[in-house]
Parts: C-alpha cells; structure tokens; sequence
C-alpha cells in the first residue's frame, strides 16, 4: 500500500508539472475558448471549399488495399482531392476478398453515400447490381466499362466507367527506352496477364518498333510479344521479390531498360534495376514521388491520371452532371502522360517524344 | 497488471502439464461430460474478451482526434478520455450492430460463416487423424473451378443444375485433397509441404484455366469467369442462401463422424498415435487418405457458398483468405465440429461487423483482422489469460496437436 500511495504521489508531481508545458501549447488552437472564433472565421473564409457539406462520397478498393502505392491508393486520392477542395464527406472501404465486393457497396449505400467509386475490373458485377438497385447513388468504376458485343456503352444512367488509354504514353516509354539502350534489348514484364496490364506492355513494345523504324537499329524487346499474347509475368501484385527476381533474369539477358507493369510487385524490377545498374520506367504514378528512392534509375514513369478522373466524376455527381459515358484517359486530355524525364534523356530525344505525342493526339500514329 | 509480488511464482503453477493427452484423446467419449467442457469454455470467453481490451487499446491509439489531445493531455486530460472513450464505443457499437443489429446484418454474419465453417471443418477433420492441413485454399480454388465451369455452361434444370454444381466442387475438392493423402500414405511426404505447395499449383491451374475463351465472358480478356447461370444458384431467403444450413449439416455429419462411426475412431486413433494404431491392426494408409479426400470435399463445400450462393465470379482470388481463416477457426474450435462452429460464427460476425467498424466508425480495416488473431494467440495461451485474469487451476489441454516431421 506503501508503494502505490508513493507511485500516486510522484504520478500527481509529474502531472502537475507536466501540465505547465502542455498548456502553452495548446493555446493557440485547442483551447475551447478559442475554438467558437476560430470556426466561424474558418467557414467564413473557406466558403467556396464548403461547397458541398451535405455531399457524401465514398469508395471500395479491390483486394489490393488502399494502401498498395499503386491504382488503389492513387484513386482514393482523387477521392481524397475531391473531399478536401469541396468540403464533402467521406467514408472508405478496403475489400479483403471478392466475395465481399457485394456487401461493401451495399454497406455505402446504406451509409447514405451520394458517389460510389469501385476500383477495378473485379468490382464490375457488384457495381453494376448496385447501381440497378440504388438509381440515386452516382457509381464510378476505375479501369472498366460496360460494353456490348460492338463495343457500346451499356452502362445505365447512373454508372461511368473510367477508363486510360495508357498504351499511348507507354509507346512514348517504348520510344525512350529503345533510344536510352546501350546493349540493344528492353525488358517488360506484367503482373497478371490481364488487359489493363498488357496494355502498358504493348504500347511499350510499338514504341521500341517505332523506334527502330525510324532510327534502322535493331532493339529487342523480351517479356512480351502483342502477337501471341505471351510474355512474363510475376501473376502477384504484391511480392516484391518475384518482381526483382523476374527484372535480374532479363538484366542477365542483357536488358538495360526494365519497364516493370505489376503494381508494388513492380517495385522489384526497379531495386534489380538499381542494384545492376540499369536504367527503368515506372507506371502508374510519377515514381520519383511514390518510389522516391528509386528515382535515381528512373528515365520518366507512364502516369495514369486516376485521381484527375475520380475527382472529376465525383465532383460531376456532386454538381449534378453526372453521364453515364465512359472516361477514356489519354495523351490529349492529359488522363495519362510522361512524368518529367530524368537527365539522362537528352534534350533531342525529348523534342522527338513531344513530336511523337503530337503525332498521337493528332490521330497520325495509332497505338493499342 | 498483475501483482508484482505474486508475479515471479505464478508461472510454476501451471508448469507440469498433463502427462498423456495422446491417450486422452484417443480414448472414445460417449458421455457428455459437461465438467470438462466449461474450463475451455470460459477460456475461450476470456480470451475474446482480452482481445476486445487489447483492441480498445489499438482503436484509441489509432485514432486521430485521440492523439490529437495527447500534447495538451496534462491540461486537459478529460478530452483525451472523452475522445478515447468515444472512439473504443463507435467502434465497437459499429462491430456489433454490423453483426447482430438487425436482419441485413445476421445474413451478413451468416453468409461469411458458412464458408469458414465448412473449410474449417475439413482442417479440424484432418488434425484429428494427426494431419495438418493448409491446402484448404487450393481445394477451394480447384473445386471453385469445377462448379463455376458446371454452373455456367451446362444447361440443367433449376435445382439439379445446382446439385451437380455442388457435386462437381465436391468431387474436384476430394481429388485435389486425396492426392494429399496418398502422397502421404504411399510417400511418407509430409502433409504440410504437399498441401502448401499444392495451393501454390491450384492457384496457378486455375489461372491456367481462365486463360482460356471457354472460362472467359464473351468480349473480354480479363481473368475473370462468368458468375453462375441463375438455375446453378443456391435457394435463398433474401440474401441468405442455403449455406449456413449446408454448414451446420456438415457439422452434423463430421460430428457423426468423429464421435460415433468406426472411421472416425480409427482417424483419431491414428491421430492420437499412428503406430499403436497400426499395431491395433487399422490401416494407416487409408485413414489417411481418406480424412485428406473428406477434408477436401469439406474445402468444396466451402467454396460453393461463394460461387454457388453468392454468384460470384470465379477469379484466382475467389477462395479470398478462407482456406487459411479455416486453420484459425479449427484451433479457434479446438477441433472440435463444435468448435468449429462457433469459432465459425465469431469469425464470421468479426468479419461482417468489422466492415461497418470501417464504413460508419473509420477503423482501419486490419483491426478485425487484429482482433482475430488476438482471439488466436489468447486462446492459444490459456495459461496466460488465466494468469491474467487470476484464475486457479487449470483446463483441459488443447485437444489439438500438431504432428512433428515424420509423425
């Protein structure tokens, strides 16, 4: 009984003096006293961020998680970016596995949510029956779109399909890896052998035909082949071994450019890029801000704008704009591009990219 | 926590352990002995509540009003509390009312309970015949496979078309798990490294398999099947379908099994000790072949509830993390069909009100998951969580063990 009258004494001691610095601290903001003032002058100076107070938008991941430095934490960010500069409400949910897409989406509903974002092709069943049944609630859906048998748009009014035609900046990467190339061989490799990925990969390699096109060299590329649908593929998003040791097998074959499409998987290729000394392109995002410590090997990175188009759908639903026709992100409406080129890519080459993407939006080169 | 003075001489108490639970285990219990069955019970209680505390702890850590008051916490002390205190009872308000708080809720509950159930039945069959089965999820994937493939493109009658649906996952799952078994029984290859590595070719066969334009939906290139044709489906009261009644008549079954047929008395013998087993004249052998082929056709059950029940697609990811949920829910059950039940349901209801924790309370999504595994790693030492909550004496051993290499 002794000890703990002791331990309460010198617990009460601390306290009291502790209490002295904690206060200077908190004056300034969480002092109840000044939190009135200081409310009313937030929402009198930040009216035109309190657009939309009343607007709720909210979003399911796949089963990769919010937080895989890749297509689900790029789209909450547009959910994010959305939320702070019109002042909505926000509720998230992380998917653990396919057979909960169903019960999540319908958990938002029931939350009241105004936008419903679905990230990824494996939300397209689960989307598509809730949008049916909730024809109040605005949906989204990164990287798919209804369509029918010519290819139309099948969506009902209430769901937008966002979609990136990423195989035209990945042609540009194709073109700067083909002429970065010291030993005349690139290397692409994918994370599952799945459309949205492959489409990175033949873009990639059309950039390199280009090139030699053009220049008369010979550049190889190894990992993947438009013709017969083949190629490497780690077939994990997230072992970041599995992609290093798919990039080290393609540096021993002599590949100096490693073009890795596998989400945090891809990760590995850059780390066997930088611990061989070769050069590599990131996708997704501009890899010398999410993979700052690879930026070193980086030549630029094939960016994806998913958060551009996720804030504008959101902000569409909010603005009551919303259409059910389908995103398509490109070099034109900047929805995809080039990251700023490292310097290791001379002031000729990137003339000669900028020239090609002109050529792309002006519809003179296809590519996909 | 505890009191310093009697810390150092608790642990001794608990230290001799009973010296026989093989033969303990081995030995048929046709009595209900209610006695012997409340020690684990309130074990079990205690655990799930520790890990609640534990979890509380973790909510208001990680909760950024909370710590927000942390600096100013000597000034005002009672925000941080009022925070703390707001964010442990939405939470936990959110987790129960996600799981029990009205019908969309239980039919969450149930739904994802049936599936871990089922699986974890097929690993509480196999621990009892002395196997440790981690290829749940490969014959989840495989038997996936086979009912989405029968469900979507043969063309049967409603009804039929659904049984030989679920026939065909059965069927795919005991083959995939018998393999296991014969391996084991004709090899001696250790169940572990089979079923392990086998998952890894389940996954890889079927992706192999939806490769294909015969498991692809028309017009699209994506590793991803077309759901189940509505005649494949599971008959259903709003969204609760006929799995958890599928479940609970597989426990039956396995209960029956275990507790009162020939089979399963020689599968725990053969747990409990394969050579005086052997010496008792019970095929080895075949015991193990077949708990691997019923542990597999239980993994298919399982696997039907997602494809069958809910119509989902069939992707590599179609057997999500149950195969694996499975083993916690068996030693959760202590391997009991029991057990496994209940341990099914708690999952399942962790599972569900861990989805509204995160939409209505914004609770990280891994702290159910936390949560689960804190409920493991307590159940799993009850001598801790007897310590800690001081109680006297000691419970039953687990019934579960863990065969070493070459038993």
């Amino acid at each position: 009984m002794k000890k703990t009258a002791r331990i309460a004494a010198v617990a009460t001691m601390v306290a009291l003096s502790l209490s002295a610095c904690g206060e200077r601290e908190t004056d300034a903001g969480e002092d109840p006293a000044s939190t009135p003032s200081e409310s009313t002058s937030e929402s009198a100076s930040a009216d035109p961020s309190q657009q939309f107070p009343d607007f709720k938008a909210c979003m399911v991941s796949d089963s990769g998680g919010f937080d895989d430095k890749s297509f689900n934490q790029t789209s909450r960010q547009g959910l994010r970016d959305a939320v702070e500069a019109y002042g909505m409400q926000e509720a998230d949910i992380e998917s653990n596995d396919p057979s909960e897409f169903n019960d999540n989406i319908n958990e938002l509903v029931s939350q009241g949510c105004n936008s419903i974002t679905t990230v990824g092709f494996l939300l397209g069943d689960s989307t598509l029956a809730a949008a049916k049944k909730n024809k109040d609630v605005d949906f989204s859906i990164v990287d798919f779109a209804y369509t029918d048998d010519k290819g139309d748009n099948t969506a009902p009014a209430n769901v937008k399909g966002l979609t990136f035609n990423t195989a035209e900046p990945s042609f540009l990467a194709g073109y700067t890896a083909a002429a970065s190339s010291e030993s005349g061989v690139v290397g692409t490799f994918g994370g599952l052998n799945i459309p949205t990925v492959t489409i990175f990969m033949t873009g990639f390699v059309q950039g390199v035909e280009r090139y030699n096109e053009d220049t008369g060299s010979d550049v190889q590329v190894i990992g993947w082949d438009p013709e017969s649908a083949e190629g490497s593929f780690t077939n994990d998003f997230e072992d970041k071994n599995l992609g290093q040791s798919t990039a080290t097998e393609m540096i021993n074959q002599g590949a100096d450019v490693i073009f890795p499409v596998a989400g945090p998987a891809g990760l590995g290729g850059l780390q066997a890029a930088q611990d061989n000394d070769v050069k590599a392109i990131w996708v997704d995002t501009d890899g010398c801000v999410s993979a700052e410590e690879y930026c070193d090997v980086l030549l630029t990175s094939v960016m994806k704008g998913m958060d551009v188009a996720v804030q504008d759908a959101v902000l569409a639903s909010a603005e009551d704009e919303f259409s059910n026709e389908v995103y398509v992100g490109t070099l034109e409406n900047e929805g995809v591009k080039l990251a700023p080129f490292s310097d290791d890519v001379d002031e000729e080459l990137q003339a000669t990219i900028e020239d090609l993407k002109q050529q792309i939006i002006d519809g003179e080169i296809t590519v996909g | 926590m505890s009191d310093p003075q009697k810390g150092p001489a608790a642990p001794p108490v608990v230290d001799p352990e009973r010296v026989d639970p093989h033969e303990a285990a081995a030995a048929p219990r046709r009595r209900f002995d209610a006695s012997a069955f409340v020690p684990t019970v309130v074990d079990s209680v205690l655990a799930v509540v520790l890990a609640l505390v534990v979890g509380a702890v973790l909510i208001v850590f990680s909760t950024e009003r909370v710590l927000g008051s942390l600096p100013y916490f000597f000034s005002y002390p009672w925000d941080f509390f009022r925070f703390a205190g707001e964010a442990v009872g939405d939470g936990y308000a959110a987790l129960v009312n996600g799981s029990l708080g009205g019908a969309d809720a239980l039919t969450r509950t149930l739904n994802r309970a049936a599936p871990l159930i089922c699986a974890g039945l097929g690993v509480s069959l196999a621990f009892r015949a002395g196997l440790f089965n981690i290829g749940a999820q490969g014959q989840m994937l495989v038997a996936g496979l086979a009912a989405g493939y029968v469900g979507f493109t043969w063309d049967l009658p409603t009804g039929l078309h659904a049984l030989v649906a679920l026939l065909a996952a059965l069927v795919a799952g005991a083959l995939w798990g018998g393999v296991i078994g014969l391996l084991k029984a004709r090899t001696g290859a250790h169940e572990v490294i089979t079923t392990i590595m086998l998952n890894n070719v389940a996954r890889f066969v079927v992706l192999y398999f939806l490769g294909l334009e015969a498991f692809q939906r028309p017009n699209s290139d994506n590793k991803l099947s077309p759901p189940v044709d509505d005649s494949a489906t599971f008959p259903a009261i709003g969204n609760l379908h006929l799995g958890i009644v599928l479940a609970v008549l597989a426990a039956l079954v396995v209960w029956w099994l275990l507790e009162r047929s020939t089979l399963g008395f020689e599968m725990r013998a053969v747990g409990a000790n394969p050579d005086a087993a052997r010496t008792a004249g019970m095929s080895v052998p075949r015991v193990y072949v077949t708990a691997m082929t019923l542990a597999g056709v239980l993994a298919g059950l399982a696997v039907t509830m997602t494809v069958l029940g809910q119509q989902n697609s069939v992707t590599d990811q179609v057997a999500g993390t149950v195969g694996f949920d499975a083993i916690t829910v068996a030693l959760l059950g202590r391997a009991t069909p029991v057990g496994t039940v209940l341990a099914g349901l708690l999952f399942g209801a962790l599972s569900a009100g861990g989805l509204s924790m995160q939409g209505a309370a914004g609770i990280a999504p891994e702290l159910s998951q936390v949560l689960q595994a804190l409920i493991v790693l307590f159940v799993a030492a009850p001598a801790l969580v007897r310590g800690i909550f001081r109680i006297k004496g000691r419970g039953q051993g687990s019934s579960v063990e863990a065969k070493g290499w070459g038993g």
